[in-house]
């Protein structure tokens, strides 16, 4: 602070918040609440509940398992808590009212956006390294408990399949949270879209030929099948672009519209 | 420093803020003063971009608040000490500011200092504060990087008396340093102590402007009343009817129209013992306030105030 009164800011010492910080701020946010971090160990822990269920029952039942069905296992809880994660980062500066600490430090609100998303894809990739991780580990106890040599498969495809789900997948919790700005909301709507919506859907393509055609290219859920499957190739990743504008980008713009006007309360 | 041209903002047919100007000067402090939902929070909110306004304009050194680079280390901000994560400990909310703003992180247990909140209380969940500790740690917030302008709605709301003291003594060596400070309260002896000039704002627009004693000339539209009380209240009542002064009975004394040296002056030539003389105008502030706010008021006003 200067001690002559100037009536103007000088600015020339002070640059603009590196958008690095910013991610590395958001990512702290993520992890320093006692509901946070719970939720980060968690989604690692009902992970590993989740296989060592899943291995017991392909070893006392003598069903053969392959890496792609452990991740297949591993996505059970990450496909769930990884959105939920995704949309809470967002829906969470409004419900505590943080936005309007986060917006005054940074008055950029495109910014702080990306570098939430920036910061939730960075998650993304742990995650994926500590399901691949999870999943290897249990593939090797299968090969030991069952007799059977563990079968790995591709695990190049496995890989790219996996870290696609899971970036969609906290990408989609993010625009969902964007779109509604409220967690309850949020969360309901993204298992409704994820849970609910396939039935009729379903329904729908039994009954009418026609929507059974263009089913794949509009359903974000039923284009992902593949993936999971990690049998994904060709006009599958066209399907996963069409319906990912109408479940992904849409929600995400409709969202980011909404944060730069909103009134932040 | 703070400069708010025209400023309108309309909800709907809800016109919040209307037409207000006014300019804050470096190395004083503006009161921003009125009943709640008066307009205040509004134009503050529109000041750091947290609101559009409808229209007229807002710049604080020359800048809106977006063009300014990493404003926290220029414009300290504390609207609201309650709009904390409730899971995050004290310690923590300064150290995502301070990590924000790009310092060191010894400039938290600084502001922890200057706050008054110990260790034990920093390491704490906001959640468990009180009001008064989650206004210590807004403020704290607001100081973290070192701002030369300080824009606080209600700070002082939820402190104890030593904590408005406290509160009253940082933002006047604040503001000695060459610092802007705009705080806005609705209670007026909060601000009356401290702020070099004030502005009045009722249904969103401002009613009165000026330092302390312009304001309170105007109250009493520019007429000196003395409040006098003395031994015989009914002998000096008459001698001072006779100098052709308006007296009339308030409280135990009397409510003179003059100014205490006249009233003084009177006493002693008939040599009548004073227990009590005082400027009367102090309570005119008040009532101005609370005059000039009236359409917003909540409360009706009682028809006379005693004195």
């Amino acid at each position: 602070m200067t001690a002559t009164a100037l009536t103007t800011l000088d600015v020339s010492q002070t640059p603009v918040v590196p958008f690095g910080r910013l991610v590395s701020v958001e990512l702290r946010k993520l992890a320093d609440t006692r509901a946070g971090r719970w939720l980060l160990i968690s989604i690692a822990a009902l992970t590993l509940i989740v296989l060592i269920i899943q291995l017991s029952v392909v070893v006392s039942q003598d069903i053969n398992a392959t890496y792609a069905d452990f991740m297949q296992g591993a996505n059970a809880p990450m496909g769930i808590l990884l959105p939920v994660l995704g949309i809470m980062s967002v829906t969470s500066e409004w419900s505590q009212r943080t936005a309007m600490v986060t917006f005054t430090l940074e008055p950029s609100r495109i910014r702080v956006m990306a570098a939430k998303f920036v910061g939730l894809i960075i998650l993304a990739l742990v995650a994926l390294v500590i399901g691949l991780l999870l999943g290897a580990l249990v593939n090797l106890l299968y090969g030991a408990f069952s007799g059977n040599d563990p079968v790995w498969g591709s695990v190049g495809k496995v890989i790219l399949c996996y870290l696609v789900v899971w970036v969609l997948g906290m990408a989609t919790g993010f625009a969902f949270g964007a779109v509604f700005l409220n967690s309850a909301a949020g969360i309901v709507l993204y298992f409704v879209y994820n849970f609910v919506l396939p039935a009729p859907f379903e329904i729908g393509a039994q009954l009418m030929d026609w929507f059974d055609t263009i089913r794949p290219w509009i359903d974000f859920n039923y284009a992902q099948g593949p993936l999971l499957d990690t049998t994904i190739s060709g006009s599958e990743w066209g399907h996963l672009v069409t319906s990912g504008l109408i479940w992904l980008v849409l929600p995400l713009l409709i969202g980011v519209w909404r944060i730069r006007r909103a009134e932040v309360k | 420093m703070i400069k708010v041209e025209g400023l309108t903002r309309a909800y709907g047919s809800f016109i919040a803020v209307n037409d207000i100007s006014f300019e804050c000067k470096p190395g004083t402090v503006t009161g921003f003063l009125g009943p709640n939902g008066a307009g205040k929070t509004t134009t503050m909110r529109v000041m750091v971009g947290l609101t559009p306004p409808t229209g007229g304009d807002v710049t604080i050194g020359g800048l809106h608040y977006a063009a300014i680079p990493n404003p926290g280390r220029h414009v300290g901000v504390l609207l609201d000490a309650s709009a904390q994560h409730a899971g995050r400990t004290g310690r923590e909310v300064l150290e995502i500011g301070a990590r924000t703003m790009g310092l060191a992180e010894s400039r938290v247990d600084e502001m922890l200092e200057l706050v008054s909140l110990d260790g034990r209380e920093a390491k704490r969940r906001v959640r468990n504060y009180s009001l008064g500790m989650r206004q210590r740690l807004g403020i704290a917030h607001a100081l973290l990087g070192d701002p030369s302008v300080l824009i606080l709605d209600e700070p002082a709301n939820g402190l104890d008396p030593a904590g408005i003291r406290w509160m009253r003594s940082l933002l006047k060596g604040f503001a000695d340093r060459g610092g802007t400070v705009l705080l806005s309260s609705h209670l007026l002896h909060e601000v009356e102590q401290i702020a070099d000039e004030m502005l009045l704002i009722g249904n969103g627009r401002i009613v009165a402007r000026g330092t302390r004693d312009e304001l309170l000339l105007n109250a009493t539209g520019g007429v000196h009343t003395t409040l006098v009380t003395a031994l015989d209240n009914g002998q000096l009542s008459m001698a001072l009817t006779e100098k052709g002064y308006a007296v009339h009975v308030a409280g135990s004394g009397l409510r003179v129209t003059a100014e205490p040296v006249d009233v003084g002056r009177v006493a002693a030539e008939l040599q009548i013992v004073l227990t009590d003389l005082r400027a009367g105008n102090e309570g005119g502030l008040e009532d101005l306030f609370l005059e000039l706010t009236a359409d917003t008021q909540r409360d009706t006003l009682p028809t006379e105030v005693p004195a």
